[in-house]
This record gives structure tokens, C-alpha cells and sequence, in this order.
């Protein structure tokens, strides 16, 4: 468990204190997903430490931001007007709200092979944080990744399912 | 857990027959490109030797059907033989069987639990043996010498390299699309011996091999990113190839095992990289803007294959396996991706998208390409250590995702047994 996260402006060094995560003995028991921590808490690489969701904060942002979600034609990563319209508005939000940081989060379609997708979602998710940073919001404050197309919110194999996967997902963490 | 045990194999010193070392085999195999003409009419009777030779002979029977090139009879149906008729069949029972070739064979089970299986090869038509072999396992390893058996009847009788005695890594699926649960599973190639390696807690894609089976890299998922870890199959334990937030994906051990290839993306940019296996510092082997993934060696490890949309569309490109000469190799019509190179080096796999998606085969300069699958989106093929076999992961419209293999001389993918759905399998080396 980590007890205190201490932010410093740029580079950040995170102490883990507490009860840090042990690496299991090995068994059959598959090991949990754990991060670069030893048995004695030692020190953790930045961008290596679990993110906490925060519910209350994004369904704040959503509200008054109108969607925490852009989305993207096949196989692009542009930022049409709407989408820049709804980041400007999450911007305001982050501005606002200076004590969460914000994941930028790109998924894609099935219509793309698996690796590439992690690449396209990549770029859906940078072209959304440039803006947002653009709009003011800290670096340090957003950070980017991608979920290729492994986590799709609509089910479905036709335009409709893929137009709403193709999305970039501002999710708010500490 | 399964342990890692030795098969021991030697040659003819066991067994009391005609000399090991055999010609090549008089037995009429038809392959003319493009498919088999006509499967081998083999006989698997049931071995001596207690209830295993019976599963033994089963197992090698589902072994050389699953290859495309055999017509295996029994074990059930057909009698067994006394242990003495193993190196000396009664050849004219066998052809009035309908049978050109036989495997026989028989079962020890020593004191200590440990078991020596021997196998037999037979000509049946011309009368005479073709091969044998013993093999030393622990009683729990029983399946791998019928795999060993099963190898050299295939290996014998179609000039091919081994290729059964292997297993699979893949991602098993299973849940609705929108909160899949994706666990990584190890299984035998034939299905059996199916465990999973991880929880299903985080994401997990892309599993591979390393050259001696012990390890595996992938893609998992650590502070809500891809990251590659690397995990050793006996103990579980894993470790995070490049630590400090580094969006990592799309893994490959070098042919020797000391180095990881894999891609990072940052700020829009995806680039190939390579790092020793053990940790270190990455060392950059693209920077075209662009997304540059899926690399993978070829077997003599000084080259890479990989894709990359430089150009404006996904196509293959190779260079050094230092990023240098990096030159475009496909030229067909539609996109290309996920290449992989064949362990013998005279083939690269890949997926092509033309509406659909499926595999096909090139040459290592990218001539000949051929298109070896017909699903609707079929992708990440995986070579058998032969390279006559490729496995990959056909998704259906609306459904779930399933491994294939299919040959690449022509013939039908066929569908791997497994519990549940599955996706992004790797072939593993032949085992020893």
C-alpha cells in the first residue's frame, strides 16, 4: 500500500512506503501483474506506479464538460471540430481542477491489425493531449497511452460499433 | 507445474533391428505444390505395454492426422501385436489393412516410474523398416514420446523437419467483447496440458517464445499502459523489460535469446528498439515518422522484418539487425502487417488487408507472395519450427476470435483445440 505520493515539479521520485507489493513464490498460481518493486519497498521508477481512477471527479468533468470522449474516422487521428470543441471544454475543467491529472487514453477499431492499433491509439491519444496542453493544461499534468483495440465499448462488427470504438478517453487519475 | 525433463533419445543402440540409419522411404508421398494429392494410408495399432500404449498410439494417430498428410487407422478398430512383433511386423496383415505405412512400437514402465518408449517405423508395401527410435520420459511425459514417435513418421515420410513434439502460447478470451478477460495460456499443440500463466487482471497480447521454450515475452499493462514483460514459464516470475512509463509493445526475442526487439510509441511517433533481454538501455533502430512495429529476426539474427506506414499505408520493410538498409519489400496490392520470418529464413508470413484480412507467405526479398487463408479477418500468424505450418487467429464477423493452422503448400486451416476463445498464438521451438 502506498502511504504518501510526493509530486515534485518535473522530475518526480516516488517513494513507496508501506506495504509494497511481493514478487509471489512461484507455484501454479499465476502471479498477480506487479510493477518493479521489491520485497522492501524500494524505489519505483516514474510512470511505473498504478493509477487510481477517480469516479466522483470524472463524472464532475463529464457534466459540465459535456463528454470526456472524442472520436476519429478510420484510420486517423485528426481532431475534427467537435472533438477540439469538447477538449477545449475539458481543458477548462483540468484548468479549474488542478489537483487530478488526466490519462489520454486511444482505442481503435477491429479493422486493424493488433500491433498497429497500439501505435494508432497512441496517436489519437498524443493528438488529444497536444491540444489539451495547447489549450494551457500542464504537461505534467496528462499523460498518454493506448488500448489498441482491446477494450471497445460497442460489441458490434458494422460502421456503428466502430465509429463509437474509435475514440480517445480523457480519464481522470491520481 | 510440469517439470522441464529431458526426452532422451537414442538411436537404434535399444532396440534389436535393422540398422537406424534408413534411406529415404520408398512409400509414394504425392506432394505436388499446391497440396497433397494423396494421404498416407498409416496404421497406428494400439502399443503393448499396458493402457498407455493404447493413449500413446492414440495420440500419435491425432498427431499425423492434424498434419494434412496422413490417413491414420486405429488404434481403435485394429488389433494390437505381441511386444516381439514390434521390430518385426507381419507385413501382409498390415496390407490387407489398407495400409502402406505402420508405426509400432512398445511400452517399459521401469521401477522408478520412469517409462522407455520405442518406436517403429515400417514400409508396409515394400515389406521393410523404415526408422526407429527410443525415448526416455518420466510416466507423467508420456504424451511427449508419442509427439517424438509422431515426429519421426512425419519427418520420414514427407522430408519435412519435426514439428509436433511443440507447444502453443496464446491469449486465451473469454467474456462479452466489451469487458473481455484475457489470460495467458500455455497448452501442448495438441491442446493437452492447457494451464494459464497469468490472472486476467490486466490486459494482456502479443505472448512469444523464446528460442529454447523457457521464457516468454508480451504485452501486459502497468499504470494503464502497454508495457513488455518478460516471464519465465517454470517459476511465473516476471520482470518489466524497460521500466519508467515507456509505452512498449509487440515483443520478439532474438534468435539467441539475449535480445528483445519491441516497439515504443511516444508523442505520435511508434519506433522499433532493441534491448538485451536482461535489461539495459534500449537501443533506437527506426526514426521515420511513422508507425514502426511487429519486428521480428530472421533465424541467422542479423536481419529484421517489420511493418511500417512511412509510405502512407502499412507495408513490410527489412533492414539489419543494427536498423541499417531499411528497405521496403511488398509491393502488392493492399496493406501488409505482423510479418514474421520463417525459422528456416526462406519465408516471411504476414497478414494482408484487402477488405479482408488474411495470411500469406513471401519471399524473404518479398516476391511470391500467396495468400494461404479465406476467413474474414484472419491475423498474427506464428511459424511452426518446420516452417511448413503457420498458426494465426481468425476473428469472425460478430464473434470471437480462434487459432488456425494451416500449411503453406495448400490445404485447409484447421482449428485449434482450445477450452475457449483465443488470439495472438506463438509456436514454440521443437522441443528436446
Amino acid at each position: 500500500m502506498r502511504k504518501t505520493l510526493i509530486l515534485g515539479a518535473a522530475a518526480i521520485a516516488l517513494a513507496v512506503s508501506g506495504c509494497a507489493k511481493r514478487t509471489p513464490p512461484p507455484a501454479e498460481v499465476p502471479p498477480a501483474e506487479q510493477g518493479p518493486t521489491g520485497p522492501g519497498g524500494e524505489q519505483v521508477a516514474p510512470g511505473d506506479v498504478e493509477l487510481t481512477e477517480l469516479p466522483a471527479q470524472q463524472a464532475d468533468m463529464v457534466a459540465k464538460a459535456g463528454s470526456d470522449t472524442v472520436y476519429f474516422g478510420t484510420d486517423e487521428y485528426q481532431l475534427d471540430e467537435s472533438a477540439k470543441a469538447t477538449l477545449a471544454a475539458q481543458g477548462r475543467w483540468l484548468l479549474a481542477n488542478p489537483n487530478v491529472r488526466a490519462s489520454i487514453e486511444g482505442h481503435c477499431d477491429e479493422r486493424g491489425t493488433r500491433e498497429y492499433n497500439m501505435a494508432l491509439g497512441e496517436r489519437r491519444a498524443n493528438a488529444a493531449r497536444d491540444f489539451l496542453a495547447s489549450q494551457g493544461v500542464p504537461a505534467s499534468r496528462l499523460l498518454v497511452t493506448s488500448w489498441g483495440k482491446e477494450r471497445p465499448v460497442a460489441a458490434g462488427s458494422n460502421e456503428e460499433a466502430w465509429a463509437q470504438n474509435r475514440r480517445a478517453v480523457t480519464v481522470l487519475v491520481r | 507445474m510440469r517439470s522441464t525433463s529431458k526426452t532422451a533419445i537414442f538411436s537404434a543402440l535399444l532396440l534389436a533391428t535393422a540398422a537406424a540409419a534408413q534411406e529415404p522411404p520408398p512409400v509414394e508421398v504425392d506432394i505436388v505444390g499446391g497440396g497433397v494429392k494423396s494421404a498416407i494410408a498409416i496404421a497406428v495399432p494400439a502399443m503393448p505395454g499396458g493402457p498407455v500404449g493404447r493413449d500413446i498410439s492414440q495420440v500419435i494417430a491425432s498427431d499425423l492426422r492434424s498434419t494434412g498428410l496422413f490417413n491414420p487407422i486405429g488404434p481403435g478398430g485394429i488389433s494390437s501385436y505381441p511386444q516381439e512383433q514390434a521390430a518385426a511386423p507381419v507385413f501382409a496383415e498390415w496390407r490387407s489393412a489398407g495400409a502402406s505405412a505402420l508405426i509400432t512400437g512398445y511400452v517399459d514402465t521401469r521401477p522408478d516410474g520412469r517409462m522407455t518408449v520405442a518406436c517403429y517405423l515400417h514400409d508396409v508395401t515394400a515389406g521393410r523398416a523404415l526408422g526407429n527410435q527410443g525415448f526416455s520420459v518420466t510416466a507423467s511425459d508420456w504424451r511427449r514420446a508419442a509427439h517424438k514417435c509422431a515426429d519421426l513418421a512425419y519427418s520420414r515420410l514427407s522430408g519435412q523437419g519435426a514439428f509436433l513434439d511443440t507447444r502453443v502460447v496464446y491469449v486465451a478470451e473469454s467474456g462479452p467483447r466489451t469487458n473481455r478477460l484475457k489470460r495467458i495460456a500455455i497448452m501442448d499443440s495438441d491442446g493437452s496440458n492447457h494451464r494459464y500463466l497469468t490472472a486476467g487482471k490486466a490486459t494482456v497480447t502479443m505472448p512469444r517464445f523464446s528460442p529454447r521454450g523457457d521464457r516468454l515475452v508480451y504485452t501486459g499493462t502497468l499504470a494503464r499502459k502497454p508495457r513488455v514483460f518478460v516471464l519465465d514459464i517454470a517459476s511465473g516470475r516476471e520482470r518489466l523489460l524497460v521500466p519508467g512509463g515507456a509505452i512498449t509493445f509487440a515483443p520478439r526475442f532474438s534468435p539467441d535469446g539475449r535480445r528483445v526487439i519491441f516497439s515504443w510509441a511516444n508523442a505520435g511517433n511508434t519506433d522499433i528498439y532493441v534491448v538485451d533481454a536482461d535489461g539495459g538501455t534500449p537501443r533506437r533502430l527506426t526514426s521515420a515518422p511513422g508507425a514502426d512495429t511487429s519486428p521480428s529476426y530472421s533465424p541467422d539474427g542479423r536481419s529484421i522484418v517489420f511493418e511500417s506506414d512511412r509510405s502512407g499505408t502499412q507495408q513490410l520493410y527489412v533492414m539489419g539487425a543494427d536498423g541499417s538498409g531499411q528497405r521496403r519489400i511488398s509491393f502488392g496490392g493492399g496493406r501488409y502487417a505482423s510479418p514474421v520470418w520463417s525459422p528456416r529464413g526462406d519465408l516471411i508470413a504476414f497478414t494482408r488487408i484487402a477488405g479482408s484480412f488474411n495470411i500469406g507467405v513471401m519471399s524473404s526479398s518479398g516476391g511470391g507472395a500467396r495468400i494461404l487463408t479465406n476467413g474474414w479477418q484472419d491475423e498474427g500468424p506464428s511459424w511452426a519450427p518446420n516452417g511448413q505450418f503457420v498458426m494465426f487467429n481468425r476473428l469472425a464477423r460478430g464473434g470471437g476470435s480462434t487459432l488456425y493452422a494451416v500449411p503453406i503448400d495448400g490445404g485447409p486451416a484447421r482449428r485449434m483445440p482450445t477450452p475457449q476463445d483465443g488470439s495472438d498464438p506463438s509456436w514454440s521451438p521443437l522441443q528436446s
